[in-house]
């Protein structure tokens, strides 16, 4: 009867001597260990809305639109996002991550407005989105080291968000759902005026 | 036999407990700005009544109206809110905010009570005026040393899904019965209106 209580205050005390034995800093989470260069690189733009929301609404521009848009969006982008990210990570000049806010107004409105683009004018503004974007996340990916595999990365995701959304967004066909992306779009716009704000603050 | 017993587990809970407490506090294990500042901008539209009742008002004007206002009006008003967040965080003044609010909730509550339609256009305009002093109120106020950006996401959606939930309250207006209640409603959110404009006229 008594040897499994012994056995067990002993391991007890060792619980009690290993909690008092911790480390302060106890790195329990990725955050502070990272998740290697690649992995980084793909959780970069879930954890970056300057980034996450304007693909989000191009993603729903496109998808409005239809397939023969977002498809064009879907190579355009992440092309774009990756060529100008090379440049970026040279890191010859910084923008202002301020300008991104610029992404939120224009596709945002686009969005807003279901205005009607040409499959040409969507590739434009696309190459745009996706040269900005990758510009400046080539940048952070040089700062933070992460380099061309992190930014690889990056473009990864942006292609699965992008496939994702578009692909939900392309197959609304009640009317009330479409208005919904509407609003979202509206939403978009709203940060963005927002976040003009806080910079200039 | 059950009274060490007791007695033994009991000094292990009081280790255990001493050792808990000798941890160090400063672990660091979770982030705090960043959800913390998308919590502050999702709760914060939800915390002032007088914001609360104008925006369920905007939903219950637009499904009265409906189509086309049923969705021109959700659209309008975040990006104007913003707009009026965005002139107060670059500090430019409007002078009688907390009044205009509460005269936001009167007018509304009153063409919701009234079934007023006045027009697209028209009512377009009023909600977009109204949305500039909700907006400079309560789209700046981020607490410190939270995230900008997630303050705004929540704020922007948490007022979104506040119109959203007028509009399915406003979606009774197809029975008879419902446009009366909707009537009823509006003239409760008028006279919370009118309580909040006692308040903000009486400095309070």
């Amino acid at each position: 009867m008594r040897r499994p209580s012994s056995r067990g205050s002993a391991a007890v005390a060792i619980a009690a001597a290993w909690l008092l034995a911790m480390p302060e800093a106890a790195h329990a989470h990725l955050v502070t260990t990272g998740l290697g260069p690649l992995f980084d690189g793909i959780m970069h733009l879930a954890v970056t809305p300057e980034d996450l929301l304007p693909v989000a609404a191009i993603s729903m521009l496109v998808g409005l639109r239809g397939k023969e848009h977002a498809r064009a969006a879907l190579l355009t982008v992440p092309v774009a996002w990756v060529l100008a990210g090379w440049v970026g990570l040279g890191r010859p000049v910084e923008i202002p991550l301020a300008t991104t806010f610029v992404s939120f107004l224009a596709f945002g409105g686009l969005v807003a407005a279901d205005v009607r683009l040409s499959r040409a004018w969507i590739v434009v503004l696309a190459a745009a989105l996706g040269a900005l974007h990758g510009y400046l996340n080539g940048y952070e990916m040089a700062v933070a080291g992460l380099g061309m595999t992190g930014l690889i990365g990056s473009a990864a995701s942006v292609f699965v968000l992008m496939t994702l959304a578009s692909a939900l967004v392309v197959s609304l066909e009640v009317g009330w759902t479409r208005i919904a992306v509407r609003v979202a779009g509206s939403w978009v716009v709203a940060v963005g005026l927002l976040m003009i704000g806080w910079s200039l603050r | 036999m059950s009274a060490p017993r007791s007695g033994r587990a009991g000094l292990r809970g009081l280790a255990l407990a001493v050792a808990a407490l000798a941890v160090p506090a400063g672990l660091s294990a979770h982030e705090g700005g960043s959800v913390a500042g998308l919590l502050s901008g999702l709760l914060h539209p939800v915390t002032g009544l007088d914001h609360v009742i104008a925006m369920i008002a905007v939903g219950l004007w637009g499904a009265q109206l409906g189509k086309p206002a049923v969705w021109v009006l959700p659209v309008v008003f975040p990006m104007v809110m913003a707009f009026g967040g965005m002139l107060g965080l670059i500090g430019l003044p409007i002078p009688g905010v907390e009044i205009g609010i509460a005269a936001s909730a009167i007018l509304l509550g009153g063409v919701v009570a009234g079934e007023v339609n006045p027009g697209l256009r028209l009512a377009g305009l009023l909600v977009a005026v109204f949305a500039i002093f909700h907006g400079h109120a309560h789209g700046t106020e981020l607490p410190d040393g939270q995230s900008g950006i997630l303050y705004s996401i929540g704020f922007v959606a948490s007022t979104g899904l506040l119109h959203a939930s007028g509009i399915a309250i406003g979606l009774i207006h197809r029975w008879d019965w419902g446009r009366r209640v909707l009537r009823v409603l509006g003239g409760v959110v008028a006279a919370g209106g009118a309580w909040f404009l006692l308040q903000a006229l009486s400095g309070g």
